[in-house]
């Protein structure tokens, strides 16, 4: 789509130049390999009154990488450095959601509590999370890394704290929904939750200075304090939105399996995350960010998993392909490779200019 | 300075506020639990259990200090070091063995959760040395490394008895013998039904089925999927489309079940090895229109799955599993009767395998044979997955 318009109004070279080009490009690719040997997969079909294909599997199933990887956009850029815990504090929310709602059971069928009532103490609980991780790093001046690991490693054990070790299942319609189909909706729910996410996240990083902002505190966090903005405080809110994130996503996740497996809800997906943003053409060193690119970044890793899947790669050599299909990814996107590039485009094209000019002289 | 006192004051609220969060979750849990049903009543005598070894772990270890502890066959005191709490089916395991090694049966049992570290059990084992317990159980949470400590038990000359996962030491006399399950025969088995349940059914055509395996390299999953492989490779009209990894959990196993349906749809068997994965591949066929059962005939997606939960066995009663076959925890009885053997001077073979069932709603087929052996079939009703402990 923006390649189009893109197409139109500026040259071939503008747009590669777009900070978004690569990721787009990588993306595109990843999805087109799947052509070879699945012809069919960007076809979507109404299945059962909802949308059916793999292209849909790719949006539904990234869903809470989405949601994950706009906080860690936002953390990245104001503190150069990663929150670590968010597949942990998922797991917490989740586990708060499902003790409030089974009322302690270990499985139930019918609500203990409102709805509404665990799905806001799960964001509180999140939320809390990521105001330990923004005290931490940005009162304490504690290394991101180190910071955030203090939750990636006690997250588990608080989650499996809440339910008693257990995997606590809600097995009611209503607590599904987030997961599966609003009713009568032939779009799979969560890739609302991503778009609302992206959308609040959006309007207010372009209608507030809170965007600007992030990026002055990353580029040079003293520079910004000279100049009269609160580093500290800005630190400390992108680690609270990135909390309160990995509440929504965690409740996204939990839905889908209508428990909470205090074990394996947002496993890993941390790092995933990280990949998205850095997939996305950000730098993990902070600064400036774009959120689009962190986005485009999560879906291509989603878009990775399925086409894998579709391909049909034995489980034990699955990351084999995946870490290799990375790598290319992140050298086709460093500085090293494109200065290369550009310097064999520059080559190319200087030699037969030369050639017209000497056929000129004569 | 005042922003400091602020944040300081600020982050106590907040700890505080996560510890209240927790603590009240806890209370609540306690206070259901005595108002409801067996099924929590069970996890509170659990944890009613748990305090208990703890208080009689503390007060064995004020009491080994004097040195005159008596051991005899019935006193004998017993160090078990655990994995840890990560599931119903750990949690089942552990309240078995403690049940088993109670006081009320005139044993004493040091117990240990690792919480999932290797270091933590290496640490119990030296403890459990130190206090001169008279037998050793340990449920090894990795295969590896155990060379050293279990050479300490050995120079010590404490048995030491591998229950579930097993060690893999450069030398076998470093435990006196291991307990396990045999994941291979529990994949046979469910293949053995499965032959003759299409039997039973007159089922002669080709049968389509897909794996969704479990984490690769776990034991469970080597065993289960071998068993399939060297089915599918015995009976020309099977035919295994794929296999891939739902790692163990129900959302992988909905992940992988909605690309399988995607690939193939002529799907008639869904082999997931294990009951969360099935919980994920019924959501997943039933999301596609389809429905899941044993009719296969007329169109209906089949699905079997192992370790037996209570969750499990529900699912397998109202029919969406047709098979669940047993992965059993239940190791206090039998490892009584091993010690009890041990005490009388016996030699045991090196690797036992514990006894485990099949459970299906459907009662087209009673028992099957593997290798000369009869394995019954247990009819599912509610009282039977109201009189299991996990």
């Amino acid at each position: 789509m923006s390649e189009s318009t893109a197409k139109s109004g500026f040259s071939f070279k503008k747009l590669t130049h777009m900070k978004l080009f690569l990721p787009i490009v990588c993306l595109i690719a990843v999805l087109l390999s799947n052509l070879i040997k699945t012809p069919d997969f960007f076809k979507i079909a109404i299945n059962n009154g909802v949308l059916y294909g793999y292209i849909i599997d790719v949006i539904n199933r990234a869903s809470e990488l989405v949601i994950l990887a706009v906080g860690m956009t936002l953390v990245t850029a104001a503190s150069g450095g990663q929150d670590i815990s968010v597949g942990a504090v998922m797991a917490v929310a989740a586990a708060v959601a499902c003790q409030i709602l089974s009322g302690g059971e270990v499985s139930t069928t019918v609500f203990a509590n409102p709805y509404a009532l665990a799905v806001i103490a799960a964001l509180i609980v999140a939320t809390l999370c990521g105001c330990l991780n923004g005290f931490l790093v940005a009162n304490l001046n504690i290394q991101p890394m180190v910071a955030t690991l203090i939750l990636f490693t006690a997250g588990r054990g608080i989650a499996q704290l809440v339910t008693n070790g257990q995997i606590t299942y809600v097995r009611v319609d209503a607590y599904q929904i987030l997961g599966s189909y609003f009713p009568g909706n032939p779009i799979p729910a969560p890739i609302f939750a991503a778009l609302a996410v992206v959308i609040i996240a959006y309007v207010i990083l372009k209608k507030t200075t809170l965007g600007l902002y992030i990026e002055c505190v990353g580029i040079n966090s003293r520079a910004a304090r000279l100049v009269g903005l609160n580093s500290t405080k800005i630190k400390f809110i992108t680690y609270v939105i990135c909390g309160f994130l990995a509440g929504v996503a965690g409740l996204v996740a939990s839905s889908r399996i209508y428990s909470a497996d205090a074990n394996n809800v947002g496993l890993n997906l941390e790092m995933d995350a990280i990949l998205a943003v850095a997939l996305g053409g950000n730098l993990l060193g902070g600064g400036k960010f774009t959120l689009a690119g962190s986005i485009i970044g999560a879906y291509t890793i989603q878009a990775l998993t399925t086409t894998l899947y579709a391909w049909n790669v034995s489980s034990d050599q699955l990351p084999v392909y995946k870490a290799v299909v990375v790598v290319i990814i992140v050298i086709f996107q460093s500085p090293v490779f494109q200065k290369w590039a550009k310097g064999l485009g520059k080559r190319r094209t200087a030699v037969p200019s030369a050639a017209a000019k000497g056929g000129a002289v004569k | 300075m005042k922003k400091k006192i602020i944040s300081m004051v600020l982050t106590t609220a907040m700890a505080a506020a996560m510890l209240a969060g927790c603590g009240s979750s806890t209370a609540s849990t306690a206070t259901t639990s005595t108002a409801a049903s067996a099924a929590t009543t069970s996890t509170a005598s659990s944890t009613a259990s748990k305090a208990a070894s703890t208080a009689t772990s503390t007060a064995t270890s004020t009491a080994s200090k004097d040195s005159s502890v008596v051991t005899t066959a019935s006193g004998l005191k017993i160090g078990f070091a655990q994995v840890g709490a990560e599931s119903d089916w750990r949690t089942a395991c552990t309240a078995s063995v403690k049940d088993t090694f109670s006081e009320a049966n005139g044993f004493t049992l040091l117990f240990d959760d690792a919480q999932q570290k290797q270091e933590n059990q290496i640490t119990a084992i030296r403890n459990f040395i130190q206090q001169e317990v008279d037998y050793i159980v340990l449920d090894p949470v990795t295969e590896t490394g155990w060379d050293t400590v279990l050479q300490e038990a050995k120079d010590a000359d404490i048995p030491v008895i591998v229950v579930d996962r097993q060690v893999d030491v450069s030398d076998d006399s470093l435990y006196t013998c291991a307990i396990g399950s045999d994941f291979k025969l529990e994949g046979d088995k469910a293949c053995a039904w499965l032959d003759a349940f299409l039997t039973a059914k007159g089922i002669t055509d080709t049968v389509n089925i897909v794996d969704i395996q479990g984490t690769i390299g776990a034991s469970a999953q080597i065993g289960r999927t071998q068993g399939l492989e060297d089915a599918v490779k015995a009976h020309s009209n099977w035919n295994l489309l794929a296999e891939t990894t739902g790692e163990f959990t129900q959302a992988k196993g909905q992940e992988v079940m909605e690309s399988f349906l995607k690939q193939y749809d002529n799907i008639n068997v869904v082999y997931a090895e294990n009951d969360n994965e099935a919980f994920g591949a019924i959501d997943a066929i039933k999301a596609a229109g389809k429905t899941v059962g044993s009719d296969i005939k007329n169109g209906q997606i089949m699905v079997m799955t192992f370790d037996s939960t209570k969750a499990g066995l529900t699912d397998a009663l109202d029919g969406s599993i047709t098979l669940d076959t047993e992965c059993n925890p239940l190791y206090g009885p039998k490892l009584q009767e091993m010690i009890g053997q041990l005490q009388a001077g016996k030699t045991l073979d090196k690797m036992t395998y514990i006894d485990e069932s099949m459970f299906s709603a459907d009662t087209s087929v009673t028992k099957v044979t593997v290798s000369g052996t009869d394995y019954p079939i247990t009819a599912l009703t509610q009282s039977v997955i109201d009189s299991r402990s996990y």
